[in-house]
C-alpha cells in the first residue's frame, strides 16, 4: 500500500518496527513532534526526536500523592497512563508575553502598543493524546473560545492530535465515569491502538482527518483486517474494566450546589496544603494573571500572563483584600466550580476523571472521595458557618 | 536627569553572609541603569565613598544580634523614607537566629578564647521587630529579579509584583516533576514562599525553605505527610529550623514536631 492515499475513517495496520516511519512521516510532513518522554522518574511531554525519546517498556504506579515509575517486562511504547504534564503546557504556555507598550518621544505623551508578532515556530504534533485529553482539549477550547483568546487560538489550530487508545488505566484514572474515556471516539487526526502479542507488536491506525490522512501517504501500512478492530476494542474493554477510581455523577452539580456549608469542607481544609498543585496539573484548569514587566529606565513596559491558581490568596484580592482568605474557602471554590458550576458555564463539567489532581497532590487529597463523603449525608450543616 | 532630583540609596549590612548584597551587585548590565535612577549614597559593599542620609530607598540586609545594632536600626529608620529589608536574615533572624532555640552563654563560653570580649543578644531577630519595616523581600539569598522589580517599583511609586504563593506554583509552571510526589523526597515547596524559581526541585532536591513561610501555609498537614513518608521527628524539626526557623510558622511547626511523642528537639 506504499504512496497510496490514505481515507478518512479508514483504520490501517502499522508494524512496530516501522514506527520509525511513522515519526519520520510527522516530521517529513512539517511538524515538531512532542509526546511522551522519560524524565526525572516520571512521564512527561517534551520533544520527541526519535523513538527512543518515548518510555518505551515503561508504565507508572500512581495513587493518592503517590507516583512511580517502573519498567513493564514489555517493549510497549505508550503502556502506561497520564503523567504530571499535560497538553495545556503547549497551547497555553505557563508564562507569555502578551504584548509591549512603549512611551512616545515628545512632549505629548501617551504610549504605543506593540502587539506581540505571531511566532515562526512550525506546528506540532501532539503524539500520544488520550481520550481524557482531548476532552481536556475541548473543554479549554470552549473556554479560551468564549474570551477570544487570540494567542490560545492561533496556537491551537496549527496542532495535530495524535491519539492513543489507552492500554492501562492509572490508580487514579475515572475516566470512564465522566464519560471521557478510555476510549477516544472522536477529535483526534491519527488515532493508535498499540496491539501487543508474544509474537506480534502492531499498531491498528483509525484516522480521523485529511490532515491525519495526508501523513500516513507513504508510510508503509497494510489494510486492517476485521479481527485487529476487535482486538483494538478489546485493549479499551479491559482499561475500561481497570479504572483506579470512579465517581457517581449523578446529580452531582444540585448536591455540590447545594451543600456549601456541608462539615466535609473543613474536613478537607485541615488537609489542604493551599499549594496550587491540583490546578497546575489539572488539563482543564485555565486560570491565569498577568503582570507588567518595566524597563528599569522606565521607556517601555511589557505584559505577561502567567498560570494563577484559586488556591492563592492573590487570585481572590479584590481592592487590597483577598475574599478567599480560609483553605475551605478555595478547596470549596475549586470543587464546586470543577465539577458543578462548570456546567451552568460551559455546558459540560470541568473534570476529565485523568486522577492529576489526585496524584499530584502532596497529601493525596481524593476529590472523588470528598464527593462521596458530601453525598452519604447531604444537607448537613455544622453549627458555625464556614469562613470565607 | 538632573542629578539632584536622584533618589538617594542606601544600602546597609546587619548579621549577615552579604550574599544578599552581593545580589545587588550581581545584577552587572541592570546596575549602570541603576546608578543612573538613583544617587549611591550609602553602599559599604560596593564603594568607600559615604555621603550619608537621608535616603529615599533603604536596603537593610541582616538580622539584629548585638546591642549595637539595636541602636543603629533605629538611626537608619529615621534617615529612611522606604525601609526594605532583603533576605532571610532581616526577615525572620536567618540561619543564626538557630541561636534563638539554644543557650547563647554556653556557646560564648565554649567557642570563644576571651568571652569577655563579645557582646551579643540572646536572640537573633528580623528588622521588623525593632521598626516598622515597608516591605520584607525575602530570599537566602534574594532572587535578582524580584530586588529590581522592587526597587522599579519604588522608583515609579508602585506596589511590587512579588507573588506570596507556593513555590510549587513555580515548579509545575516550569514543568518540574514534583520530587515529593514522585520521588518521596521530602520538600518544603508546599509551604514556602515562591521567589527563588523553585531552583532546588529543578535540581532533583526538596526545597529547603529559603525564602520563608508562604501566605497561607498549612504545616500541620503537611508534618504528617512527611512523617507518613518515613522521615524522623528530630529531622523534621531540624528540615524547619534553617534559614528561615524563627519565622512564626517554622517554628510552630517545629515545636509541634518537637514536642509529639517521640519528637525530640532535634
Amino acid at each position: 500500500m506504499d504512496g497510496a492515499e490514505r481515507r478518512v475513517g479508514e483504520r490501517y495496520l502499522l508494524e512496530r518496527r516501522e514506527f520509525p516511519a511513522f515519526l519520520a512521516a510527522l516530521s517529513a510532513s512539517g511538524y515538531r513532534v512532542v509526546g511522551p518522554t522519560l524524565r526525572d522518574g516520571a512521564i512527561v511531554y517534551g520533544e520527541i526526536r526519535t523513538e527512543s525519546d518515548l518510555p518505551i517498556g515503561w508504565t507508572d504506579r500512581q495513587e493518592a500523592g503517590t507516583y512511580r515509575v517502573v519498567p513493564r517486562g514489555d517493549g510497549a511504547l505508550f503502556g502506561y497512563a497520564v503523567g504530571p504534564h499535560s497538553w495545556k503546557k503547549y497551547l497555553f504556555p505557563s508564562r507569555e508575553r502578551l504584548w509591549s507598550a512603549r512611551a512616545k518621544e515628545g512632549s505629548a505623551g501617551g504610549f504605543e502598543v506593540e502587539p506581540e508578532p505571531a511566532g515562526a515556530d512550525p506546528p506540532l504534533a501532539f503524539l500520544g493524546v488520550r481520550a481524557c485529553e482531548l476532552a481536556a482539549i475541548a473543554i479549554q477550547d470552549r473556554a479560551f473560545t468564549m474570551a477570544n483568546d487570540v494567542a490560545y487560538l492561533r496556537r491551537r489550530e496549527r496542532i495535530l492530535r495524535v491519539a492513543v487508545q489507552c492500554g492501562v488505566a492509572g490508580g487514579t484514572c475515572f475516566c470512564v465515569s465522566m464519560g471521557t474515556g478510555p476510549a477516544a471516539a472522536g477529535g483526534f487526526d491519527l488515532a493508535l491502538t498499540e496491539l501487543i502479542a508474544p509474537e506480534h507488536h502492531r499498531f491498528l491506525i483509525e484516522v480521523g482527518s485529511p490532515a491525519g490522512a495526508k501523513v500516513l501517504t507513504g508510510v508503509p501500512l497494510a489494510a486492517a483486517p476485521a479481527d485487529s478492530a476487535r482486538e483494538a476494542e478489546e485493549v479499551v474493554a479491559r482499561t475500561a474494566r481497570s479504572m483506579g477510581r470512579s465517581m457517581r455523577v449523578e446529580g452531582i452539580r444540585d448536591l455540590l450546589v447545594q451543600n456549601p456549608e456541608h462539615p466535609r469542607w473543613n474536613d478537607v481544609a485541615r488537609r489542604c496544603l493551599a499549594c496550587t498543585n491540583c490546578t497546575m496539573a489539572c488539563p482543564t484548569c485555565f486560570c491565569q494573571t498577568s503582570e507588567e514587566v518595566p524597563e528599569l529606565a522606565g521607556g517601555r513596559v511589557e505584559r505577561w500572563r502567567r498560570w494563577d491558581s484559586c488556591f492563592t490568596t492573590g487570585f481572590s484580592e479584590l481592592h487590597g483584600t483577598a475574599i478567599r482568605k480560609s483553605h475551605l474557602g478555595r478547596y470549596r471554590q475549586w470543587m464546586t466550580h470543577k465539577l458543578a458550576t462548570w456546567y451552568d458555564q460551559f455546558g459540560s463539567s470541568g473534570c476529565v476523571g485523568c486522577g492529576r489532581c489526585i496524584t499530584w497532590c502532596p497529601v493525596g487529597i481524593d476529590l472523588t472521595v470528598e464527593v462521596e463523603a458530601i453525598r452519604s449525608s447531604p444537607g448537613v450543616r455544622p453549627s458555625e458557618p464556614s469562613p470565607p | 536627569m538632573a542629578a539632584p532630583s536622584r533618589p538617594r540609596l542606601g544600602v546597609f549590612k546587619f548579621a549577615s553572609c552579604d550574599g544578599c548584597q552581593l545580589t545587588l551587585l550581581d545584577c552587572e548590565e541592570e546596575l549602570l541603569p541603576i546608578a543612573d535612577r538613583v544617587e549611591i549614597a550609602d553602599f559599604r559593599e560596593a564603594s568607600s565613598a559615604v555621603l550619608g542620609g537621608p535616603f529615599d530607598l533603604a536596603l537593610v540586609e541582616g538580622s539584629v544580634t548585638t546591642p549595637a545594632d539595636r541602636e543603629r536600626i533605629h538611626r537608619i529608620r529615621a534617615e529612611s523614607r522606604v525601609l526594605v529589608t532583603i533576605g532571610a536574615c532581616a526577615t525572620s533572624g536567618g540561619i543564626q537566629a538557630l541561636r534563638n532555640f539554644a543557650d547563647v552563654e554556653e556557646y560564648r563560653r565554649v567557642v570563644y578564647a576571651h568571652p569577655e570580649y563579645v557582646s551579643t543578644l540572646a536572640t537573633s531577630t528580623g528588622i521588623a521587630e525593632h521598626v516598622p519595616v515597608d516591605f520584607e523581600l525575602r530570599g537566602c539569598p534574594i532572587n535578582k529579579r524580584q530586588l529590581l522589580e522592587v526597587i522599579t517599583a519604588f522608583l515609579s511609586g508602585r506596589a511590587p509584583d512579588v507573588p506570596t504563593e507556593s513555590v510549587c506554583l513555580e515548579c509545575k509552571r516550569r514543568g518540574t516533576v514534583c520530587v515529593l510526589v514522585a520521588h518521596g523526597t521530602p520538600c518544603l515547596g508546599p509551604v514556602t514562599q515562591a521567589g527563588c524559581g523553585a531552583l532546588c526541585p529543578a535540581y532533583d532536591r526538596g526545597c529547603y525553605g529559603c525564602f520563608g513561610p508562604q501566605d497561607t501555609p498549612n504545616l500541620p498537614s503537611l508534618s504528617h505527610r512527611l512523617l507518613e513518608i518515613g522521615l524522623e521527628p528530630p529531622t523534621l524539626t531540624r528540615f524547619y529550623r534553617s534559614f528561615n526557623g524563627n519565622a512564626p510558622a517554622f517554628r510552630a511547626a517545629a515545636e509541634d514536631v518537637a514536642g509529639a511523642p517521640g519528637g525530640g528537639t532535634g
